[in-house]
């Protein structure tokens, strides 16, 4: 009894912040200037902060941003991790424990310790030019419009990819290594190609992993926010996490607004969770229980 | 196929890592190449310990964070855990609440924890009635106070974390164990502290690697609240404002970034060296 008690005690204050950024975003401001923040609602509730902020605040567009960044970038980031993780634990060879060890530690540094040298590598990569495609605003540039890494889709990508290739790898490494050596071994003794054991052999058996990776990667990948507000420069090209952060100064001239905003950047978050929520944690869990 | 991945690594982490520490013993500010004029051997870090006066601030905030994190929020966390770890009604969705925080952006977190403190119409202070005093709380501009508002917002997703961490390590916990100290006589709290706890010496060094890291890490919150001034300074804001704001002091920020990589390598040796050893 007293358990429960105090888990739903728990469970209210953790709740509580949410449902209050809910109730804010659903008055309209006039509403709370007149009556102050906490009071009920005199004029009803409406999703017209929401309207505002998708029109104006051009929420959609920035979806698509994101998108456009999240999505190559979880595929990549699988296909390399994968490729490692394959080596180092299916092969026995000198150093594959040192390259995990590299992969591993690189994605546990701050970020903030390698920034600027990135920034420098980003400024002074060439990268061809090969035009864009246009969809209706949307302007998405293959590779570089302005021939570097910096503040391009494909430069944003790239770090996300490398930076959570340390840490997939790893995870991957932990699964892959359950599976017997024996199933690569004879499969070569057959004939086949090292990338064809990888990708029809390996691959498949490792499904539910790779599943629960996607899930995480993407939530990791998305929730980003100091790549973004680094490597990206132009507006135009930011995710939804960096965009928000520009409209709070520009647009989000009141509490509501930022509410609003706040919540449909999470949206996509939290349906990922309320569909996959087993293949989340299973992500998260598996580095850690079987390391 | 290692090639590939592994070069990227190598020039987009390991290689600016490198850079970052070279950088620290010049006075770069990051116009045209860096030449042996610029070298000024160990100036930078004279400066950052004895005249740069935001260098201990922003050090005893990363310990702060730490220290919440450490023994507030983490063993909250496991605290979640070890009472949902059994049978029991709504486990699965006080489990689920728990969580939720952690799918959310950092940014998002920010901003909604700024819904509850805004001195004018942040809940919190609403609720006070001290919103359109004169002695209305400033949570988020006072430097004396917005690091812990910081350590609230960071906690709510932190104790997640940690909870569902720990909850996947207490259910690989062999249950004949407990049965055993339950038929010797031994309290629930006492299987908790003998039995259960050294089974699980792996996850517990994992914790206590995610916690440090977390700390060491933090950067998105400060950021969102005030850009990471007036009480919100953190070693990651110095590195950032220095290096990539116009005064550009590169070399001067790298050995920032320097005494931030020392202090994340006792972390990472002590994770890397109990992961390698279930990998080999």
């Amino acid at each position: 009894m007293i358990l429960h008690a105090f888990l739903i005690a728990m469970v209210a204050l953790w709740l509580f912040p949410l449902f209050w950024a809910v109730y804010s975003s659903l008055r309209p401001i006039s509403d709370t200037i007149q009556h102050g923040s906490v009071s009920w609602p005199s004029n009803g509730l409406s999703f017209a902060n929401y309207q505002t902020v998708w029109t104006q605040a051009d929420i959609p567009y920035f979806y698509i941003n994101t998108l456009v960044i999240v999505i190559p970038g979880v595929i990549l980031t699988l296909l390399l991790a994968s490729m490692v993780a394959f080596c180092c634990t299916q092969f026995s060879w000198k150093f594959n424990l040192i390259v995990l060890m590299l992969f591993t530690a690189g994605n546990l540094l701050p970020p903030q310790v390698i920034i600027r040298p990135l920034y420098w590598v980003y400024l002074n990569t060439p990268i061809p030019n090969l035009g864009s495609i246009d969809i209706g605003k949307f302007s998405f540039a293959l590779f570089s419009d302005n021939n570097l890494l910096y503040d391009q889709y494909i430069g944003i990508i790239l770090i996300h990819v490398v930076f959570q290739t340390g840490f997939a790898a790893f995870v991957l490494s932990n699964y892959m290594k359950t599976i017997t050596k024996e199933i690569t071994e004879s499969a070569l003794v057959d004939g086949a190609n090292v990338l064809r054991i990888w990708w029809s052999v390996i691959l498949p058996l490792c499904r539910p992993a790779l599943a629960a990776m996607a899930t995480l990667l993407f939530t990791f990948i998305y929730n980003d926010f100091f790549w973004a507000l680094v490597l990206l420069k132009t507006g135009d090209k930011r995710p939804i996490t960096t965009a928000l952060n520009n409209l709070q100064g520009e647009f989000f001239v009141n509490n509501n607004l930022i509410a609003a905003g706040a919540l449909l950047a999470c949206i996509p978050p939290i349906l990922i969770y309320i569909l996959l929520q087993k293949q989340f944690v299973a992500g998260l869990t598996l580095g850690s229980t079987k390391g | 196929m290692v090639g590939v991945p592994l070069t990227l690594d190598l020039v987009l982490i390991w290689g600016p890592t490198l850079a970052s520490v070279v950088l620290s013993f010049t006075n770069w500010d990051g116009i045209g190449p860096v030449t042996n004029k610029n070298f000024i051997g160990l100036k930078n870090y004279q400066f950052l310990f004895s005249g740069y006066t935001l260098f201990w601030p922003a050090f005893a905030h990363n310990l702060i964070w730490l220290a919440w994190l450490t023994f507030i929020a983490t063993p909250l966390g496991m605290f979640f855990a070890v009472l949902l770890d059994r049978e029991m009604r709504g486990a699965r969705i006080y489990q689920s609440v728990f969580f939720l925080p952690v799918v959310l952006s950092l940014v998002v977190v920010g901003f909604i924890w700024e819904l509850q403190f805004a001195p004018t119409d942040g809940f919190i202070n609403s609720v006070l009635g001290i919103s359109k005093s004169s002695n209305v709380i400033d949570w988020l501009g006072n430097p004396r106070i917005n690091l812990f508002v910081a350590l609230v917002a960071t906690s709510w997703r932190h104790v997640g974390y940690i909870m569902i961490l720990y909850l996947a390590g207490l259910k690989s916990v062999d249950p004949s164990l407990r049965e055993a100290a339950k038929v010797d006589g031994a309290t629930q709290v006492q299987t908790f502290f003998s039995v259960v706890l050294p089974v699980m010496a792996p996850i517990n060094v994992i914790i206590v690697v995610v916690t440090a890291i977390e700390a060491l890490r933090a950067f998105d919150i400060a950021f969102i609240i005030n850009q990471g001034k007036n009480g919100l300074e953190l070693l990651s804001i110095l590195i950032y404002s220095n290096t990539l704001s116009e005064a550009s002091l590169v070399g001067f920020g790298s050995a920032i970034a320097v005494i931030l990589l020392v202090i994340s390598l006792g972390p990472i040796i002590l994770f890397l060296s109990r992961a390698m050893r279930t990998l080999a």
